[in-house]
């Protein structure tokens, strides 16, 4: 053990500080180490393990969005040949999954839902999971699941946040729709917009969207020769063991997950998907089973980004200064609780984005509604309200005749500034060099192709945090040691979604032992062989696990100096490791006789180093909490879009996005998550939008929920700039999530500024922006 | 009823025998122990089970193995060199970070492949159109259209094609439509896949 202290400030000690010209391997644009197996082909994701006399496993779901169970009969789909058993609720041993959430003072104390693992009484939305089914083939079980009996009596249902919210709206949980709620007040609101100069005003509404990872929810399980149960799916949290170990009331040290390299996560990866149906399977059947969600499956019930209604006005002096802003927000939760509530504090706490506003009231409330679930995605709440706070910007710049550029610089948050929560800011922010490193890339604004064509330039900055929140006692940690040849392994619990997080892990350690890439192995993602490192969420792993790493490799380099010194009699402080050998004024000993040392001397050739998060108190409804996160990632996205004035069809010339990733660990990774998150976001922006009418999803296939083709985006230009501020290792912030809150704000500041009028409802279909374009800005308010 | 369906996958002859309903890519998965080409929607629209069909591109999830008896498979795994190292195209999506959660990049290796195996060097915008037919959600897809354009410059110095996918006449619409829609992968195959995908794109 590290034994490493509590606290933020002397955890990060030592690791923060890292000069350019000093790093040999962090930095470099190295091929990630598992790229090659990818494109050979031979990576096994979570779908493409198999078992001799495997079962396969899938589930009945609800064809309504809110029903009494009145009948199931299982008869009828055990009579086909190969079914092997056809499971309800009353078959789970403990039928229910928990979510918590503290601080919620609305309905309930602190939050405490839950939701039935199999339905029995009532279901809730469309495509909940009522029934599983287990058979021989696949083939029997698509014919069983058609031939399980389940009668519905339909049930008045909710399905518009706002109208959840009135009295008289049926509940979906029996008491009141009002899932979370959180409000700040800070400063004298009302006095900032009675001294201001102008007051601008907007309303905007972003839709529900669909993560569309390519590799569906999949996993295989079974029981090893230990009787532990084996879960092998495609996760961001291998910690999920203990969410199954207590729906099967068997102990924690009976469950495993392992999380092989995940085909895109993105935050629905988050929640459990296959993992209690894969584990009831294989526990009543005690052979191997195989779960495959369809695309469709996972288009139909896998919680989604929360739909958001957003109100901001926003009161300025005439020389663009922002005195005071009052936020409204209201988000469809869906049918069940979720990550819903966390989702909503996230908003919250960035629903002014990276500016300094002194005077700010914010009321946020999601409600239940019996449409699909709403969780985490990607920029989890913090990345919605971009296209509110982004839109006040332009408002105001446009009303005051400043440049968009300028008020984003004069309102930029620095180091020391307090956030609306009460929390500061603790690192340098480069939000005014992103600015400028976007503009000064993208240079001149293109012409218009043809006289029916009108051009325009947007920018939209953001702010995201990077680690969970702080009273959550967040911890990582990682396992590094020497083989005697040399070589080095690292055992580290964080999955890999896809993001390079296990490469990362090995180019941090390379760094500190001198070991070549090529010589260490990463062994990740399972929670009984790698020492646990939590969730691949919430932008945390290169700042968690990547500080785990350093810790234990430092560790492990001074344990192994210091054996050397005692060796030869020198001070250790003269002593180098260097790519397999350790150096000194007269020292030169190779690795694998330093090594020799250690076991001579009885010091260990391996390090467990844990690293813990910056701590903070949990928040009640009413934030003023002080801390609330970590650290923040600051950025700033260009885009140059021309607008067909007959179609309304976007098309986007430009796109160039820069963000502060601190320290790059690997530029090419930093660099794929800018510009895959750009991507995501311009998704988003233009083309996505999972439909439900009535509580009936209507997004069957991917040839109705359109992601971003090839052809459908330019060239986008990432911009990475590193101001060694971050608390990763280093000097790293996350980079994972923050690249995808700009794009949707910055493609309707783009039709803003080519129209002179702003699409203010996501996404922005051809239909809106002709819709828009004959209603251009309405004056602010001037006093 | 069960049918014996031949293929010669990658060089290697396999015969399984499998219900007349299997469609290729079942029969590759679950049969075959062949995993490289990837269920992602089952609609032809993902493009992530893309194999090559006697060199011609195809949605494996859209054809029936009955189909294709007796033809010849390439899948991204195929496209490595004889002693199993990265082939030429593998080798530049490996220079240009072009996969990071991969799960597309066998697909998008087969549509590559198919596009550039006539050896006319493409704009990066007929790359673009050339990969439409397969869905990336990580890169947004630039370090993708990075590496086919830069294997084409390499090849065409060398003076051979990419890859070795034949450089037939495969890509009208309709010649797509008989393998199932094609994987976008050809060039004229395109229009195939855009269609697919409703209008306004």
């Amino acid at each position: 053990m590290s034994g490493g202290p509590g606290s933020s400030a002397s955890s990060a000690a030592g690791i923060r500080t890292s000069k350019e010209h000093e790093l040999r391997i962090v930095r470099q644009p190295l091929p990630r180490h598992d790229q090659a197996e990818k494109i050979a082909g031979t990576t096994r994701y979570a779908g493409d393990l198999a078992f001799a006399s495997m079962l396969h496993a899938r589930l009945v779901r609800s064809p309504v969005p809110s029903a009494a169970i009145t009948r199931r009969d299982p008869a009828a789909a055990l009579a086909v040949p190969g079914v092997v058993c056809v499971l309800f609720g009353e078959d789970v041993p403990h039928n229910l999954i928990w979510v918590d959430v503290p601080g919620q003072t609305v309905e309930v104390a602190a939050l405490k839902a839950s939701m039935e693992v199999l339905a029995t009484g009532l279901v809730r939305f469309h495509g909940e999971p009522v029934a599983l089914v287990v058979a021989e083939t696949e083939d029997a079980l698509a014919e069983a699941c058609d031939l399980v009996e389940v009668d519905y009596q339909e049930l008045p249902a909710v399905f518009d946040p706002g109208e959840a919210l009135a009295g008289d709206a049926p509940a979906v949980h029996g008491q009141g729709n009002l899932l979370g709620e959180w409000r700040i007040d800070t400063g004298d609101v009302r006095a900032a917009f009675e001294g201001a100069d102008v007051v601008v005003e907007g309303s905007y509404q972003t839709q529900t969207v669909d993560h569309a990872y390519l590799e569906p929810e999949a996993g295989v399980g079974w029981l090893d020769d230990e009787g532990v149960l084996n879960l092998r799916v495609a996760t961001q949290v291998v910690e999920h063991y203990r969410d199954v170990a207590r729906i099967l009331g068997i102990p924690e040290a009976r469950v495993r997950v392992i999380a092989p390299y995940v085909g895109g996560g993105f935050g629905g990866k988050e929640d459990m998907t296959v993992e209690p149906y894969l584990a009831l399977a294989v526990w009543r059947t005690r052979r191997p089973v195989r779960m495959q969600w369809t695309r469709q499956e996972s288009l139909l019930a896998r919680p989604k980004r929360h739909r958001m209604r957003l109100r901001y006005r926003t009161a300025a002096r005439r020389d663009g200064t922002i005195l005071g802003q009052d936020i409204d927000i209201t988000a469809d939760s869906g049918a069940y609780a979720y990550l819903s509530a966390l989702v909503l504090l996230y908003s919250s706490v960035h629903a002014c984005g990276p500016y300094r506003v002194g005077n700010v009231a914010v009321r946020a409330r999601c409600a239940y509604t019996n449409n699909p679930p709403t969780s985490a995605f990607r920029g989890f709440g913090g990345m919605q309200v971009v296209f509110g706070y982004e839109a006040q910007m332009d408002l105001l710049a446009r009303e005051l005749g400043i440049p968009a550029a300028d008020i984003r610089k004069r309102n930029a948050l620095a180091r020391g500034d307090l956030l609306p929560v009460g929390q500061a800011i603790e690192t340098e922010v480069l939000l005014a060099e992103t600015i400028d490193a976007v503009l000064g890339r993208a240079g001149v604004k293109p012409a218009p192709s043809g006289p029916r064509k009108a051009v325009g330039r947007g920018i939209a900055c953001n702010m995201q945090s990077y680690g969970r929140l702080v009273w959550l006692n967040d911890s990582a940690a990682a396992w590094v040691g020497f083989q005697l040849d040399g070589s080095l392994s690292i055992r580290c619990g964080v999955p890999d979604i896809g993001g390079g997080q296990a490469s990362s892990l090995g180019q941090i350690a390379s760094e500190v032992l001198g070991v070549p890439m090529d010589r260490i192995t990463v062994h990740f993602g399972d929670s009984a062989l790698t020492p646990l490192a939590g969730t691949t969420t919430a932008t945390r792993q290169l700042l968690m696990s990547g500080n785990a790493v350093y810790e234990a490799s430092v560790l492990l380099r001074d344990a192994i100096l210091a054996a050397v010194a005692a060796e030869t009699g020198q001070p250790a402080a003269g002593l180098r490791l260097d790519t397999g050998q350790i150096t000194g004024p007269d020292v030169a000993v190779t690795l694998p006789e330093a090594l020799v040392s250690c076991r001579r001397r009885n010091v260990p050739i391996e390090a467990l180093g844990t690293f813990f998060g910056p701590k903070g108190t949990p928040v009640a409804r009413d934030l003023r909490a002080g801390r609330v996160f970590p650290d923040f990632t600051f950025g700033t996205h260009l885009c140059d879009a021309e607008v067909d004035l007959d179609t309304g069809r976007v098309e986007l010339l430009r796109y160039v996005a820069a963000h502060d990733a601190g320290r790059a660990i690997n530029l090419r990774s930093v660099e794929g998550q800018i510009s895959g998150g750009a991507a995501q976001g311009l998704g988003m922006a233009l083309l996505e939008e999972v439909v439900v009418s009535e509580g009936v999803n209507l997004t069957g296939g991917f040839f109705q929920y359109l992601i971003p083709t090839a052809t459908d985006l330019p060239d986008i230009e990432a911009i990475v700039l590193e101001s060694g501020e971050g608390m990763g290792p280093f000097g790293a912030r996350g980079i994972g999530e923050p690249p995808i809150g700009p794009p949707a704000a910055a493609v309707a500041s783009a039709i803003h500024d080519a129209l002179g009028a702003r699409p203010t409802v996501l996404p922005i279909t051809p239909e809106r922006v002709l819709a828009c374009a004959g209603q251009p800005d309405e004056p602010g308010t001037s006093r | 009823m069960n049918i014996t369906i031949t293929l010669t996958v990658n060089g290697r002859r396999i015969s399984r025998s499998a219900g007349g309903h299997f469609t290729l890519l079942r029969w590759l998965r679950e049969l075959a122990d062949v995993t490289d080409p990837k269920y992602g929607c089952g609609e032809g629209i993902c493009g992530a089970c893309a194999v090559l069909v006697d060199d011609v591109p195809v949605s494996s999830c859209l054809v029936l193995a009955a189909q294709v008896d007796g033809s010849s498979i390439t899948t991204a795994a195929g496209l490595a060199e004889p002693d199993g190292s990265l082939g030429p195209l593998q080798r530049a999506f490996h220079e240009h970070h072009a996969a990071q959660c991969g799960f597309c990049t066998p697909g998008m290796l087969i549509a590559a492949a198919a596009m550039t195996a006539d050896g006319r060097p493409r704009s990066r915008a007929e790359i673009r159109a050339g990969l439409h037919g397969n869905l990336c959600r990580c890169t947004g897809y630039g370090p993708i259209v990075d590496a086919v354009e830069a294997a084409q410059k390499t090849a065409h110095h060398a003076g051979t094609p990419v890859s070795s996918a034949a450089a037939a006449d495969h890509g009208t619409a309709a010649g797509a439509a008989d393998h199932g829609t094609a994987a976008g992968a050809a060039d004229h195959g395109t229009a195939a896949g855009a269609a697919s995908r409703g209008a306004g794109r």
